[in-house]
């Protein structure tokens, strides 16, 4: 699985992309988090790129995505073509107004800022995680939720108030696929 | 026969390549009387320059390090990670290696107050290279890249390293001495004696400028180049104590 | 245990469970993680970490603590590896073994902070002044990278050399899961006592220097390094074969790139084109008999050095092949980086 995250510095981009690395080591398969790095770091566009696999993973880089996540609009644009056909784009609609031009790929709009606010402020990349799950298939709620307990380690209090947020995102997801 | 004088045993007897009158030799013997005197030939390390002391490892019976030009109080840094801390550690280097090339290394050991003896041969002229001028070179001073003597305006002016040294939180004890007659010998060798034992007690680092002479290059007798030394070196660059955390201490 | 661990970090650690007990660097990105990382881990160790004023401070840093006898360490990245040079060299000419990590960026000059491979030559070739090589490493995983810089400090000692790793900026900041081999027991270190200049007290000087004013002296000490080099080759030289056994055409590629490499080999297969890849994991030696090995198999059509450079290691390729088979490049520079896609273009439309 090939997946590109991208939006603002800041909107936690790296940080789902390593969620998503954890959660996959905690489902014994290898995993690479590569990300922009420079200045983007100070408050322009960031984005990662994200493989888990069983196999060995051989680039890094990747040109054809399986799933995009655009965090705003000119994170669309940039990639919205790259997704390889009947792969997923998923946009955070609280921020992205644009539709995908694409007629090939599943297309996803989640207000995610929103729909995370109401559990925890701070927790629409752990609530996108969620969303990302019925989409995996093969990566359980059980391992993300490790992956949370990891990730937050030394902030436990966070814990809960994540897991939820986790959970409600699978849950919304899970309904818009079927 | 009774003997009245023998060289130090730090000495090795290798013949030493220094010219004569020149007052390398001096702060040689120096550094070993004072090594001896403290009990500390066993464990000595010494870090020698690039100029007219980068053979100095030939004539210290102790363990040595040739450093890169500049470079010896770095090479120093990292040998007073690894080693005892009772081990004495000094860095012998001249103007051009210190004052020049090293300026950055020699300001950031002060800064850091690394443990160790930093010995520095002020004779304001590149010697091992020919007569060049140095950054200690002093105005109307002539050398081979300043023939009409140092014009501050063209070649920018000369430093006072001891000065600006003590400007630093770091170091413990700066003092700048002289070799050239037998009082001003002993004074220095009391300086450098008082600089290793500030290291003894961990004090930090200590910096000992030894005015010095350079016969050769100043196309001087060594009793003309001495007395150069004496008046217009004593002058430019006044000796005496620059900084010294033990008298900080007991006030 | 396997962990996720990002690149720079994980060579932290891993030269930790080595041994390595001082670090001496200076901040530069894209390697920052390193001395960040060493600043307190080494600290918990025993050990000691300097933030030097230089990079040029730093590697003589190292050479006193290496000189002294310790598993001594610094990292860079290409405008700092340039200023470590000086250092390199005196570390080679006073036969004295370091580990060098340098993380390529982009250049000439400042350059950029991005990926690049432009210091091939530079890490190969010398670097410094006078005859002496580095023995170079090129991982292209993290784990790859924890298993290199465990084993560069045994091989720095083992020879009594100088161990450069490259990577480049994407592999110092990507995570990827890796495991950590377990601390090596310090008494179980070579014993480095007959030489290092730690201060002894059986009257026998030990002394670091690299000066020989003596030209038979000097021309004999070459010749020692040069017959180290050798023994070097012959047992140190490391690559891995992708592929290779049928592949008609033939990429060589190291570190970040040779993984790019891998995924267009797979893309080609599938295409029914017969790809492969022989990526050196040793820069210097240089794995030259397996390419020549592979130029004289009558299957190969050519061969397709990739690299993020105008062309370095193209011409160690093209020396191995020596006229046996074409040589061709694709590189890209800058920063930029390659996609599988543009090598499955390049060979398709070369072929």
């Amino acid at each position: 699985m090939k997946i590109i995250i991208s939006g603002f510095g800041g909107q936690g981009v790296l940080s789902l992309g390593k969620f998503i690395s954890y959660s996959a080591i905690e489902e014994n398969l290898n995993t690479s988090w590569l990300p922009s790095y420079g200045p983007e770091m100070r408050g322009g566009t960031a984005n990662c790129s994200v493989i888990y696999s069983a196999e060995e993973i051989a680039a890094p880089v990747i040109d054809k995505p399986d799933v995009l996540i655009a965090f705003n609009e000119p994170s669309l644009a940039k990639f919205e073509n790259s997704v390889v056909p009947g792969g997923v784009i998923i946009i955070n609609s609280d921020i992205v107004h644009t539709k995908t031009t694409r007629k090939d790929v599943k297309f996803y709009e989640i207000p995610v800022d929103t729909l995370a606010s109401a559990i925890n402020k701070r927790g629409a990349n752990v609530y996108m995680l969620g969303a990302l799950l019925p989409i995996f298939k093969d990566i359980t709620v059980e391992a993300a939720t490790k992956a949370i307990e990891h990730v937050f380690e030394s902030k436990p209090k966070v814990i809960p108030a994540n897991i939820e947020c986790l959970k409600a995102g699978c849950e919304y997801m899970t309904k818009l696929v079927k | 026969m009774k003997i009245v004088a023998t060289k130090p045993k730090m000495l090795t007897d290798a013949h030493m390549h220094y010219c004569p009158g020149c007052t390398h030799g001096i702060v040689h013997r120096l550094i070993a009387e004072v090594l001896e005197e403290l009990g500390k030939t066993d464990n000595a390390i010494g870090i020698m320059p690039v100029g007219c002391a980068v053979f100095g490892y030939n004539y210290f019976n102790c363990d040595m390090y040739q450093a890169a030009h500049g470079r010896a109080p770095s090479v120093a840094s990292g040998v007073r990670r690894v080693v005892n801390p009772d081990n004495i550690i000094f860095c012998y280097q001249g103007d051009g290696d210190l004052a020049s090339i090293g300026m950055a290394e020699t300001v950031h050991a002060c800064m850091r107050g690394e443990n160790i003896t930093v010995i520095f041969i002020n004779n304001q002229i590149y010697g091992m290279t020919g007569g060049q001028m140095a950054p200690t070179t002093m105005p109307g001073e002539k050398a081979t890249t300043c023939i009409y003597g140092r014009d501050p305006k063209v070649y920018g002016n000369p430093v006072h390293m001891s000065e600006m040294l003590a400007t630093l939180t770091g170091p413990a004890y700066i003092e700048r001495v002289a070799c050239f007659d037998v009082a001003h010998v002993r004074k220095a060798k009391a300086a450098i004696k008082k600089a290793f034992q500030i290291q003894m007690a961990k004090k930090g680092l200590s910096f000992i400028e030894v005015l010095a002479n350079c016969p050769t290059n100043y196309h001087m007798t060594p009793l003309d180049s001495m007395n150069f030394v004496k008046t217009k070196g004593c002058e430019f660059y006044p000796l005496g104590v620059y900084k010294d955390i033990t008298t900080e201490e007991n006030k | 245990m396997k962990k996720l661990w990002k690149g720079n970090e994980a060579i932290a650690e891993a030269a930790v469970a080595a041994g390595c007990r001082y670090f001496f660097g200076y901040p530069i990105t894209p390697q920052n993680e390193i001395p960040e990382y060493m600043s307190w881990r080494l600290f918990e160790v025993g050990g000691a970490f300097i933030q030097a004023e230089s990079e040029v401070s730093a590697i003589n840093m190292v050479y006193g603590a290496a000189g002294a006898g310790a598993r001594a360490m610094t990292s860079s990245s290409s405008p700092g590896i340039s200023l470590k040079q000086e250092g390199i060299s005196y570390i080679a000419g006073a036969d004295l073994p370091c580990v060098i990590v340098n993380m390529m960026r982009s250049g000439p000059g400042l350059g950029g902070i991005q990926p690049a491979q432009g210091d091939y030559f530079q890490a190969t070739k010398g670097g410094g002044h006078g005859d002496y090589h580095c023995i170079v490493f090129a991982p292209s995983t993290v784990q790859e990278f924890v298993d290199i810089t465990y084993r560069a400090f045994d091989v720095a000692d083992e020879y009594k050399n100088p161990v450069m790793i490259i990577g480049d900026g994407m592999l110092g900041q990507m995570m990827e899961s890796a495991e950590i081999p377990p601390m090596r027991d310090l008494s179980t270190l070579p014993n480095k006592d007959s030489w290092a200049a730690c201060g002894h007290s059986d009257g026998k000087q030990r002394l670091i220097n690299s000066i020989r004013f003596e030209a038979d002296e000097l021309e004999a000490f070459n010749d020692y390094l040069f017959k180290k080099y050798e023994k070097i080759a012959e047992k140190e030289t490391r690559y891995e074969e992708y592929y290779n056994e049928d592949a008609e055409y033939v990429f060589v590629a190291y570190g970040s790139v040779a993984r790019i490499c891998k995924a267009a080999v797979m893309e080609l297969r599938q295409e029914g084109i017969k790809a492969g890849l022989i990526r050196p994991i040793t820069l210097y030696p240089y794995p030259s008999k397996v390419i020549n090995d592979t130029a004289k198999k009558h299957g190969v059509k050519k061969f397709i050095t990739v690299e993020m450079s105008k062309g370095q290691m193209v011409e160690d390729v093209r020396l191995a092949v020596n006229g046996l088979k074409p040589v061709e490049f694709y590189g890209r520079c800058g920063g930029n980086v390659m996609m599988p896609a543009d090598l499955v273009k390049f060979v398709k439309e070369g072929k």
